[in-house]
């Protein structure tokens, strides 16, 4: 039997709408470049996590980078396979800027049959701060599933 | 006006911690609560589709996972250290042990204190077993007691 993919560039365009919890936060696809897929999450009063600050929840970035390494994971493997977080280890190099769109870039480097390894991070683009531009950077592994095909209703994660 | 430390100062006298939560927009949004009437601070994230990540399974997104332990981690260092400023968060490892399912999940945290400024919290997760987790994370936070920070 032939399995039905859903093609990779599919579920990085609909990102939010294969993906429930991507649409409420507002995620959505920013660009693929070089194997690296970047999504953007805008700033919004609900994700705020600090309400003396307005910063937004660590959460969200959780979510945003999460879902960015999925996607690279996919790319890499140039097949949308199901796949699962095993791990993801966060480090917050300084809050997010309150009011400012936070991006999330990641890049799937090593798959094996198993398993694929994920470097992320979390930034402010169009930052005039060089470096000081990071918020966040990660690491994540995932477990795959060859053989089992996204179904036409969504993608993991 | 009412501030946050307010919110957590009543929290912790009152041994009511659901305003301190109210006070927070993420888990307005996401549908988290706290609850310390049995004794343990235990969290809580009652379903709702929006929390969905892959539709297919159905199983819950690893972000509204991942926000509930941090979450609960963060009420769990109020309760337990002399801040009433939000601890800012440093590092965050999440293991997700199985999928979460479409119904409520739980979280409970274990706080260390590691010397004046950081607290480490470990927190787990479950859903109708609570001896089934679905994920687990060791939160380190920043703290500020000095008197009258914000």
């Amino acid at each position: 039997m032939v399995a039905d993919f859903v093609p990779v560039a599919s579920l990085l365009e609909n990102v939010a709408r294969f993906v429930p919890h991507n649409q409420a936060l507002g995620i959505r696809f920013a660009s693929l470049t070089d194997g690296r897929v970047t999504l953007a999450l805008p700033y919004d009063d609900k994700l705020v996590g600090n309400p003396l600050t307005g910063v937004i929840h660590g959460g969200a970035i959780t979510a945003l980078l999460d879902a960015a390494c999925g996607l690279s994971v996919y790319v890499k493997l140039g097949q949308a396979f199901q796949i699962a977080t095993l791990d993801l280890r966060i480090d917050y190099l300084r809050p997010a800027t309150p009011a400012k769109e936070v991006h999330g870039r990641a890049e799937c480097f090593k798959i094996t049959r198993s398993v694929a390894f994920v470097r992320c991070e979390a930034f402010h683009p169009l930052g005039d701060q060089g470096e000081s531009d990071l918020v966040a950077v990660a690491n994540g592994t995932f477990m795959l599933f060859r053989g089992r095909p996204v179904g036409a209703r969504g993608g993991s994660p | 006006m009412t501030t946050v430390a307010d919110v957590v100062r009543l929290a912790k006298e009152g041994g009511d911690v659901s305003a301190l939560v109210a006070a927070i927009p993420y888990l307005r949004f996401l549908g988290i609560s706290a609850d310390a009437s049995s004794g343990e601070l235990i969290g809580k994230m009652t379903y709702s589709d929006p929390l969905i990540g892959n539709a297919s399974i159905p199983a819950l997104h690893g972000g509204a996972i991942g926000a509930l332990l941090e979450s609960t981690a963060i009420i769990q260092a109020l309760w337990e250290s002399e801040t009433t400023a939000l601890p800012k968060i440093v590092t965050i490892t999440v293991d997700f042990l199985r999928s979460g399912r479409p119904v409520d999940t739980f979280a409970k945290g274990v706080f260390t204190k590691q010397g004046r400024r950081i607290v480490n919290v470990g927190v787990e997760a479950w859903q109708e077993d609570r001896s089934r987790p679905i994920a687990r994370a060791q939160v380190i936070f920043l703290v500020d007691e000095s008197p009258g920070s914000p």
